[in-house]
């Protein structure tokens, strides 16, 4: 079992001694960005010409949905977000710390990734982990 | 290159069969739409068959040892909730390029209770409900606000989709539920994903369908060209690069690609079809569709379901047989029940739910993934 919390998905990284951060791919031919690690970009099929970039932490909110049924366990209602970060690229997470009522949602609204652990989620192992989620932005 | 046209079609009346087999259920199907042209199995020289909860489980070939091994090369498909569509469609292409002039083809399921989407995950921990919503509510329910973003689209618009497809299911017998249900009981039903309430979720259920579908020559040979349907076009497209595609499941490029296609290789525009069977696996769904298929412009959806425009008697009756959302949704199944709808109006056979005067229509279905089949059929002249 890891002493440190794992990361939920492979795009998000923790460094040694640094913040986590989300990380994409980015195509240079044409300048597509995926999340994950990948060889051939699927918008333009250039191959060789992935590079990994550091994703924003900020972005909007581009569509949503207030789950609430789910599977047994899960704690609803919960948003379900689409979040376009300020670089373009589109992420899906959970849109936190804000009531899950359509009243109080508006598209486009500022938000911030936020880094956290993945509500208590442990593997077979025991291992812990890591996550992300969404919040409004702090208004300065 | 030979016309296609089917001639004979058919479906079982959808609902809950948990003491049949899958081949079992398929057989039924396959039988009837031979009665409807009066052919047995031994006639047949191909089956294409379409399921996906048992997509490894080589149901086509099961369904012919319960009625009738002659050795026929058999096709197994599975294209998510295009399956019933993609089995078709491989069924009309071998009679188009002259491999064949007599095929079957099937589309078959027998479903649980539930949602779908959103497993758990192999590796790791589960992800649902900590990265979003993999169900299929959810993911149909943000793809109806990426609508509401762009056109304001409301919750009311979303809802009147299941109030007029659960009406006209009233009148299907073959439908899974035949019940009205009002504005208010929709939009309060229990909240699944917003904006979809249970009543605009479509149902699970067990179902099957068939056609067999004739080379020109040999339809006439056999004198079944009184009640044939010419397919005019087969289209089948995957989901083009999208800049949220990783995240966001896409049902309108593909839609909207395959619509194109679909209306050239028929030589036909929208205003030339009478009635249409779409994919509204969700209510939200229903709404994207008339503009991808564009039976409105873009931005114009929510005043066609205002307006009754898509409604039995109106201008384009969208859904006349219920829809996923009542008449039921077994997924292999759905694409060739959606292709006996159109066929049966087509047929002047629909009874109180007929669409007066029909002589071409259009079937859609789309399978997250993303897989889209269009058909566009008419009245064999």
């Amino acid at each position: 079992m890891s002493d440190k919390p794992l990361a939920a998905v492979p795009y998000l990284k923790i460094p040694e001694g640094a913040d986590p951060y989300l990380e994409g791919h980015k195509c240079g031919n044409c300048g597509a960005t995926f999340l994950g690690e990948r060889d051939v970009c699927s918008k333009c099929g250039a191959r060789d010409q992935m590079s990994a970039v550091t994703l924003p932490n900020t972005g909007k909110l581009y569509s949503y949905s207030i789950v609430y049924r789910s599977f047994p366990g899960i704690e609803v209602p919960y948003i379900s977000a689409i979040v376009d970060l300020d670089d373009g690229t589109a992420i899906k997470g959970n849109l936190i710390n804000i009531e899950p009522d359509p009243e109080n949602i508006a598209f486009d609204m500022p938000v911030e990734v936020v880094y956290d652990d993945a509500l208590g989620r442990k593997d077979a192992d025991g291992n812990a982990y890591l996550s992300y989620f969404f919040q409004p932005t702090a208004s300065a | 290159m030979t016309d296609a046209y089917i001639v004979g079609v058919d479906m079982i009346k959808f609902g809950r069969f948990p003491d049949k087999t899958v081949p079992q259920i398929g057989a039924q199907a396959a039988l009837m739409a031979l009665d409807d042209c009066g052919l047995t199995i031994q006639d047949m020289q191909a089956l294409y068959c379409g399921n996906l909860g048992q997509a490894s489980g080589m149901v086509g070939q099961r369904m012919l040892q319960e009625i009738g091994q002659t050795g026929m090369p058999v096709v197994n498909v599975a294209n998510a909730c295009a399956t019933g569509a993609t089995a078709f469609r491989e069924a009309w292409a071998s009679v188009k390029a002259g491999l064949y002039d007599c095929v079957l083809a099937v589309g078959v399921e027998q479903m649980g209770k539930g949602l779908l989407g959103g497993a758990g995950a192999k590796v790791g921990i589960p992800k649902e409900g900590l990265l979003g919503s993999g169900t299929m509510p959810a993911v149909f329910a943000e793809a109806g606000m990426e609508h509401a973003r762009k056109y304001g689209t409301t919750f009311e618009q979303f809802a009147k989709v299941s109030v007029k497809n659960h009406h006209h299911s009233t009148l299907n017998p073959k439908a899974m539920y035949q019940i009205e249900t009002p504005l208010d009981e929709v939009m309060g039903a229990e909240m699944i994903s917003y904006p979809n309430t249970k009543l605009m979720c479509s149902v699970n259920v067990d179902g099957s369908a068939a056609a067999v579908i004739c080379s020109e020559k040999k339809a006439k040979e056999l004198g079944l060209m009184s009640r044939a349907i010419k397919v005019r076009a087969s289209v089948l497209a995957s989901d083009p690069w999208q800049e949220r595609d990783l995240v966001m499941p896409d049902v309108n490029s593909c839609t909207r690609k395959a619509a194109a296609e679909a209306y050239e290789m028929a030589g036909v525009g929208p205003d030339d079809i009478n009635l249409i069977e779409l994919h509204d696996c969700f209510a939200t769904a229903e709404i994207l569709h008339y503009e991808n298929l564009g039976i409105c412009k873009d931005g114009e959806a929510g005043r066609l379901i205002d307006e009754g425009e898509v409604a039995l008697g109106g201008r384009i009756p969208v859904n006349v047989s219920g829809g996923l959302l009542s008449k039921g949704h077994p997924l292999g199944a759905t694409g060739i029940a959606n292709i006996y709808e159109v066929s049966t109006h087509l047929r002047g056979e629909a009874g109180s739910r007929q669409v007066e005067g029909a002589k071409m229509g259009l079937t859609h279905v789309i399978g997250l993934g993303s897989a889209c089949a269009i058909h566009v059929l008419e009245k064999a002249s």
